[in-house]
Order: structure tokens, then sequence, then C-alpha cells
């Protein structure tokens, strides 16, 4: 599609693009070579900023922070989908007393940063004695944020598949019951997963966050190794390492939710026209992804 | 309830202050780092597409509070450190929200009709010519919804400046705890506060939305 936006290169602008992407390339590996340097000459690579990571008391405390972060968003996803599936019924309801206070609680949820939405569970819970702890204002602020947004995924998914498809199931008799249930959300599904995944991969980037209320998780723990004084501090390694496991684990999500749409988009039991793309149709539904 | 906002005036002013300082300051630099890095990905240099794409991919999926902490914590150990703490919250907003710009001016780009820059390039122009006077003004305003969708998550995403010693909304929290006042009202308050900054900008978007809706 972009291809478009320039010509076919001659001759000259062959060269042209050539040099170019010589001096794109070197100025990428100076940058890295500086980087590189940089971190040499304050001493990033000193074996004794490394050394913690052989203590398998110490890989055992990276493990188990990696643990609690997979705890709780699988927790919060769980929840999320749950939270999601009810208040998207709740929207397409056709009394207005069930759909408009969820309208309400779903634009609500998706406007109050997260953050603050954890800090409500995590006070609230000092302040009201319930025992919460840190653990519990993650999840719960997760799956209200999270699960709003995916309760507009699957609104806007039910409403993406053709109209013709509605129009018969009802002229058929089903009610409206059954036209959700057994003709739109089938179809749905399929098209929606896609947005579902990179939801998921937005809610597990988000568990981080619970390092700010002091919540046990991988990031939180990689605070905790960088600030040992007899390893010098070793911020940078430790971040990098982290940096490595977070990467890894939202890419391979991101991968399958690529993998899935790509499919979904040759699967001929998916009613022709039926796409939620993450960014584009729905311009609110832009922020899912972020 | 109202004595918990007027007997801390101040420090909501400041904190909301810095907020919204946070968010135009990140704001304007993401967007021409975002713009810049979608002309990347569609330039007609391998390389450059394979930073742009390298970029986006690495960035979009590290949690932001990574970031925060890489550059808070990490970058003074290898002796490179921003004036303040609010550099460094900017720094680290805009390094993340640039890859979600960068994605949605992309597949704006793509919205603009193929005849648009085949008839740009009929006529004689370059490739940055074509991408910015033809292709990117066309782009925009088919953009303005996701666009703003972006804006508003980055004006949330501020609050996580709190956790790094930026005094920003997200911070009042914990400092009207050391002043012993009532947690919840004060998380009431700071939700209303960002209420009152975010429903300007939905109704920016849903009005871009309709004008986007009757032009196409």
């Amino acid at each position: 599609m972009s291809a478009v936006l320039y010509d076919v290169p001659g001759p000259r602008a062959k060269v042209r693009n050539r040099i170019l992407n010589v001096v794109v390339v070197l100025a990428v590996l100076g940058a890295i070579t500086w980087v590189i340097l940089r971190l040499d000459s304050s001493g990033q690579f000193q074996s004794r900023r490394w050394a913690q990571f052989q203590y398998s008391a110490i890989q055992q405390q990276l493990f188990d922070g990696l643990l609690n972060t997979l705890k709780a968003a699988g927790l919060a996803a769980v929840f999320a989908m749950l939270f999601g599936a009810v208040f998207a019924a709740a929207r397409i309801s056709d009394h207005r007393i069930v759909r408009v206070p969820a309208t309400f609680v779903v634009e609500l949820f998706r406007a109050i940063p997260l953050l603050i939405l954890m800090f409500f569970f995590y006070y609230g819970s000092l302040e009201f004695e319930l025992g919460l702890g840190p653990f519990w204002a993650v999840v719960f602020g997760l799956t209200l944020y999270n699960g709003s947004v995916l309760a507009e995924i699957f609104r806007a998914g039910i409403a993406a598949v053709p109209k013709g498809q509605r129009e018969a199931a009802y002229a058929t008799g089903l009610r409206k019951n059954q036209v959700v249930r057994l003709i739109l959300l089938p179809q749905a599904i399929r098209a929606m997963l896609p947005a579902i995944i990179s939801q998921l991969v937005v809610l597990l980037k988000d568990t981080a966050l619970g390092f700010i209320i002091t919540y046990n998780e991988l990031l939180y723990v990689a605070k905790q190794m960088g600030g040992r004084l007899e390893f010098g501090f070793p911020y940078i390694p430790v971040y990098m390492v982290v940096a490595v496991v977070y990467i890894g684990l939202c890419s391979l999500l991101s991968l399958l939710a690529r993998y899935l749409e790509g499919r979904s988009r040759r699967n001929r039991k998916i009613a022709k026209g039926t796409t939620i793309p993450p960014l584009l149709d729905d311009g609110r539904s832009a922020e899912a992804t972020v | 309830m109202l004595s918990v906002l007027t007997d801390n005036w101040e420090l909501f002013r400041e904190g909301f202050w810095t907020t919204i300082r946070l968010f135009v300051v990140s704001g304007v630099l993401s967007l021409v780092l975002g713009t810049l890095l979608a002309g990347f990905r569609v330039s007609p240099v391998p390389a450059l597409r394979a930073v742009g794409t390298g970029y986006v991919n690495i960035l979009r999926n590290t949690p932001l509070t990574l970031v925060f902490a890489f550059l808070v914590f990490g970058a003074p150990k290898m002796n490179l450190t921003l004036p303040t703490f609010f550099w460094s919250a900017v720094a680290a907003l805009t390094v993340y929200t640039s890859a979600f710009i960068c994605e949605v001016v992309r597949s704006g780009i793509n919205t603009v009709a193929p005849g648009q820059s085949e008839a740009a390039r009929a006529v004689g122009m370059t490739f940055i010519q074509v991408l910015g006077i033809v292709v990117l003004p066309q782009a925009f305003r088919a953009i303005v919804p996701p666009l703003t969708s972006v804006l508003i998550a980055l004006l949330k995403n501020t609050t996580i400046a709190a956790g790094f010693s930026v005094l920003e909304a997200g911070a009042i929290p914990a400092a009207m705890a050391e002043r012993g006042e009532n947690q919840m009202l004060t998380l009431v308050w700071i939700t209303i506060g960002f209420l009152i900054l975010i429903i300007p900008l939905v109704f920016l978007q849903r009005w871009a939305e309709r004008r986007t809706a009757v032009a196409a």
C-alpha cells in the first residue's frame, strides 16, 4: 500500500537509496556503539554488577516476581472478560434502565487513570480495614479498566456483524437472546479475538503499575535488586533482564493476535465485512491498545 | 467533602498544573516524533523502515512503568541525567507514546486514496513532497479521532510519573496521606479533575468523527 507513495526507483534513485541505507545503518550502529561505550565506561558490564544473578535465592526472587505478575494478569484477565461480557450485554439491552447505567459505568472506568483506580482499592482497603492488600488493588484496578474496554470491544464486535445476518435471524422467528447468542456472537468472537488479545497485552503491561503501590511483582523485585549497594546499584543490568522478559511475553501475545487476525481475514465462517481493526474503524477503540 | 479540596487547593492546583504541562509538552513531542517515525515506516529506504518497525514493536510491548524506571533509576547510572524528574517523565512519556502515534499516523496514510499520491508523483513530486504536501494533510484529517484516543491515554498515563518523584495529580494522594486528609475524598476529587480534562477531548473527538464521516 505505501509503495504507492514513491516511484519505482530508477538508476539514480537506486544509488541514492543505497547510500541512504548505508548512512542509516551506520547511524544505528554508531548509536548502539555509543550506548555500549557509555555503559562500559560507567562500569555497567563489570562482573560485580551481574554477580547477583548467580545466586539461586535471587533467581528465585526474580522468578517469584514474574509469577506474581502473571498471577495478577491471569486473574485480572478472567475477571475483566466476565466484567466485559456482562456490561456489553447490558449495553446492547433493549431496556433503557439497564443500558444507560451500564454505559455510564463503562465510560467512567475508561476515563479514570488506571493508577487512580488502583489507589481507590489500595487506600480504600486501608481506610475501611478490608485487608485487601496491593495484590487485590492491582487485580481489581485492572479488572475495572480492561473490563470496560473489553465491553466496548464486545459491543463493537457484535455491531460489526453485517445487518443481513441479524435481519435473517429475526425473520426466522428467533428471539433477541437467540439472535445474539446463536447468530451474532459466534461470528463476532472470531473477528474480535485479535482485539481481545491486544487488550490482554495492555493488561499484562499494566501489571507493572503494581510497582507504584508496592505489589511484589517483577518490576518491584527489579527495583529491590537494583538498589543493592554491595553489587554497585546494578539498576541497568537488572532492568535489561526484566525488559527482555516483559518484551518477550508481550511480543508473543502480540504475535498471536496478528496471527489470528491474518487467519480470521481468510476464514469463511466469519461473515464478510466483520472486522474490528484495533486502531482505526472506531476511533474510541484505539485507546484499547495504548 | 468540599473542604478536602478547598483546604488543600494549592496542592491540587500545583498537581494538576504539572499534569497539564506534562501532557502538553510530551503530547507535542510525541506527535513530532511519531509522525517522523511513520514517515520512516513508509519510506523507500529499507533501513529506515526497519528502524521504524523495530522501534514500534519494542516500545509497544514494553510497560510504560519500565520505561520510566529505566530513565529515572537506570540512566543516571550510565551518567545520563536529565535536568529534573519532570524532564525524565517527559522523555519516558514521549518515547512510549510516539510508538502509538506512529501506528495511528501510518494507518491514516493508508486511508488516503492511492490516486492522490499517484497524481502527486505524476507532477514530479519527490517522496518527501508527496508525503508532506499531499498525503499527510489528508491523513491527519482522518486520524483526529484515533489520535485523540492516544492523547487521552497519554493524559491518563501522566499519573505514572507520581511513582517517580514528579509532583503531578497522581502524587496528590501520597501528599494528602501525610497531611492526614481523607484519602477516598481526595481520590474522588482527582477523578473529577481528570474528567474535567478528558471530557473536552472526547467532545473534540466526537466532533471530528462527525466531520470526517460527512467528508467520507
